[in-house]
């Protein structure tokens, strides 16, 4: 009697995994962009990398502009090749990109500035991930276009030419 | 093209023998005097044929046959011989045939060397194995064909991705398998062993060489992957918990733990459900690991293709396989009642229940932090990423009483005993604890779970060492990996305790001084070689103690593709590892230049040796105790 229970609980549990993985599947969906509209900007107050500064995420997006929160690291290796693009879209005034430094020494992060260049108004230096989880954020690099306090586009992994060019287009 | 003709055509052939084999074995169990010479022979032929469908991969890949996507999509006519022949397993269809390769040479080898078992349970054997082997058959011909055709034939191939042109990784991925591949025979031979109710001590000791073989090739596979991680990727550590890595690691918990079952299975009829489970989970969760790493579901280096198709097939044949061995377990096994009755606390049965129990938690916290992202995606849609400090706050306070736990043990008898000689086992955990009471004080890394870790680590270490003077080598396999693992734990904790790193952006000629280490920039050259240029950068370093080293790391351009890797010029001592690597900085004359110091590196890999020297011992040594 306890046996069969122990079965059928067994068989369950893996049909339940089967599931999960079978679903996993379906939305292979890790480099395709998820569109989340309309979503408020989590509120945090978090560190400033190179001040050391705190500061509160109102006081870091104002509602009138464009911003690209941007999740990176030094030690990602996709961010390298999406920094150049970063770097080119630093020549449009519409949009400030402020950069979320993901779980990195502040050592290494310099130096990937300082080797790649700088494109960052600001930069949130989140040691933990803490803050990264707290923008849904899953892996890096991951961008999210920002406008009048709402995120507007959410982009899970590299940017490439085409969608920065999409973000030229939203944000004209 | 022809090459690519008969390496198709002898898979689809292979294929066949697999349904002969099986239609003979059907027939031959029925009537089971003997093992028919036919199955034999047809096995035979299935390898020869799948050893030949794999050497015109490698054919096609030394002699450049670009018609050939695969070779195409991995492979430059300009790559040295050595990396051209590696690249043949570089990638995702190499890699599944290579997988198969091994599957169909480990069950010749299991039909040739198992003499004294019964023959039903030889074909009972077969059967299962050739389930297994049809999987891929048909998974390797539908979904990732590594033969297919290219028209026009292009000229140049695009070339393997540079860091994995590496000698460590050339022959990783082979030996890996061996160990992966290996548990399929276990897992084969105990789903036949369970259907006719002859797990017992006669089992174990025939299955013990095959655990044997399979671990020591798992443990020298993921060393393997790890010394590549820390040449090639430049970050300079040694294990980074990315899924992959857990992925191997965790086949090798399950495998270590089903070691340590058989063990006592051999002595006494115990165990028996935990020996099954075992043995199904070690190959189930070699495949789940397949599973996550080609699906695409996980993101590594490791993720050759992301395609839904291969990984559904993969899934929904793991699942099969595991109802499979579930209805084989649940309808076959009749555990022995009262099992664990007959244990005396003090045993060396109890103590290795206990060692399975942490194997079992430390597999868990594995598993849970590589799957549970996925699964809270799926049910919430949330994305999490599982780090490094997760598997360290869980784990590493555990294995104080897991190394405890390991240095008492096999002290202990079979069945019921007495410590002896509590009282000099007493005095070395005293200067254990004191040792490292001293060592931490010293370098000022003084907290009290170091000074606790470490003392339990040393303890480990006194225990055996002392027992390759006074146990007369009756158990010389159990004590050298014993000691290997605690040589381990030490190296990485003193290598995570007292590494440092100076980051700092240099141009030729200056000098970089704090009050320990000078880092003079002397010079930087460059050179053409066949694949790639190289600028090579030199630095005189020199310690606090005025020893001077000369170090040069390298930048390699590599030409197809076009990727710059950076090789770390790494000095190797047998006390510490000096690890220099740069980095361009943009548009300016600067190199960007880190040098750890990591202190006992070699050190790890030499226990990690050491650990699967004992199991070689073990395989070799004809009367265990």
């Amino acid at each position: 009697m306890n046996n069969k229970a122990l079965k059928i609980t067994t068989i369950a549990i893996f049909i339940i995994i089967f599931i999960v993985f079978y679903k996993a599947l379906q939305d292979t969906n890790i480099y395709t962009p998820k569109k989340k509209s309309n979503n408020e900007i989590p509120s945090f107050s978090t560190n400033l990398f190179y001040s050391n500064k705190k500061i509160n995420s109102s006081e870091l997006f104002k509602l009138d502009k464009f911003y690209l929160l941007n999740i990176w690291s030094s030690w990602c290796v996709p961010c390298r090749t999406e920094h150049p693009l970063l770097m080119d879209l630093t020549k449009n005034k519409k949009i400030e990109i402020i950069g979320l430094n993901y779980k990195d020494k502040k050592n290494s992060a310099e130096n990937f500035l300082n080797e790649l260049g700088n494109p960052y108004q600001e930069i949130i230096f989140d040691k933990e991930g803490i803050n990264a989880i707290e923008w849904g954020a899953f892996g890096v690099p991951e961008s999210f276009l920002i406008n009048d306090g709402k995120v507007i586009k959410k982009y899970i992994g590299p940017l490439n030419k085409e969608l920065v060019e999409e973000i030229r287009l939203l944000i004209k | 093209m022809l090459l690519s003709v008969i390496g198709h055509y002898s898979l689809i052939l292979g294929l066949c023998f697999s349904l002969i084999i099986i239609f003979l074995s059907i027939k031959n169990f029925k009537n089971s005097e003997y093992l028919n010479t036919k199955i034999l022979f047809s096995s035979f032929f299935q390898l020869i044929l799948v050893s030949l469908s794999f050497l015109c991969l490698v054919f096609s890949f030394v002699f450049s046959d670009f018609s050939n996507e695969t070779v195409f999509n991995n492979s430059h006519s300009t790559k040295p011989l050595f990396y051209k022949i590696s690249g043949t397993w570089g990638n995702h269809e190499g890699s599944l045939l290579l997988w198969l390769l091994v599957l169909t040479l480990f069950i010749s080898l299991f039909l040739i060397k198992t003499k004294k078992q019964p023959v039903k349970y030889k074909i009972l054997t077969l059967l299962f194995q050739q389930i297994i082997i049809i999987g891929f058959f048909v998974f390797l011909i539908q979904t990732s064909n590594p033969f297919n055709y290219l028209y026009p034939t292009p000229d140049e191939g695009l070339g393997l991705n540079p860091i994995l042109q590496d000698p460590a990784l050339a022959i990783h991925p082979p030996i890996l398998y061996l160990g992966y591949v290996g548990s399929s025979i276990i897992f084969s031979s105990a789903l036949a062993a369970t259907c006719l109710n002859m797990i017992s001590k006669k089992w174990a000791t025939h299955i013990k060489k095959w655990v044997l073989i399979s671990w020591v090739f798992l443990t020298l596979g993921i060393m393997l992957g790890s010394i590549w991680a820390y040449y090639e990727l430049g970050w300079g550590g040694f294990w980074f918990w990315d899924p992959v890595e857990n992925v191997s690691l965790m086949p090798w918990l399950a495998l270590t733990t089903l070691l340590h079952c058989i063990l006592v299975l051999e002595k006494k009829q115990v165990l028996t459900s935990w020996v099954i489970i075992l043995s199904i989970s070690t190959f189930t969760l070699s495949m789940c690991g397949t599973f996550l790493v080609r699906s695409g579901i996980l993101n590594s280096v490791h993720t050759f293709a992301n395609d839904p198709g291969r990984g559904l097939f993969i899934l929904v044949f793991l699942f099969s396989l595991i109802l499979i061995s579930l209805f084989v377990f649940f309808f076959f096994h009749k555990s022995t009642q009262n099992e664990l009755n007959n244990f005396s606390w003090l045993s060396k049965e109890t103590s290795i229940i206990i060692n399975n129990w942490f194997m079992m938690y430390f597999l868990s916290v594995v598993l849970i932090g590589t799957v549970y992202p996925i699964f809270l995606d799926v049910l919430s849609s949330q994305k999490v990423s599982v780090g490094p400090p997760f598997y360290h706050k869980l784990i590493v306070p555990f294995l104080i009483p897991f190394l405890l736990a390991m240095a008492i043990g096999p002290k202990l008898k079979w069945v019921k005993s007495n410590l002896e000689d509590k009282l000099s086992m007493i005095l070395l955990l005293i200067i254990s604890v004191l040792i490292s009471f001293f060592i931490l004080k010293i370098f000022e890394a003084n907290f009290l779970i170091n000074t606790i870790l470490i003392s339990s680590a040393t303890y480990l270490f006194f225990i055996t060492f002392r027992d390759f003077f006074i146990k007369k080598f009756n158990n010389i396999s159990q004590n050298i990996a014993h000691f290997g693992f605690s040589l381990l734990i030490l190296s990485i904790l003193f290598n995570s305790l007292f590494s440092s790193e100076i980051t700092t952006n240099l141009k030729v000629g200056e000098t970089f001084d704090d009050s320990k280490t000078k880092i003079f920039f002397k010079s930087i050259k460059q050179k053409e070689e066949k694949n790639f240029k190289s600028i090579i950068a030199n630095f005189n370093i020199e310690n606090s103690m005025g020893i001077t080293e000369n170090l040069s790391p390298e930048l390699r351009i590599y030409n197809q593709p076009n990727i710059v890797t950076s090789e770390a010029d790494i000095k190797t001592t047998m006390i510490s590892d000096k690890f220099i690597v740069i980095n361009v900085v943009q548009n300016q004359d600067y190199f960007n230049v880190r040098y750890q110091v990591k202190p006992f590196m070699l050190w790890i890999w030499l226990s990690v040796l050491l650990i699967s020297f004992g199991g070689l011992v073990s395989l070799f040594k004809k009367n265990y105790e």
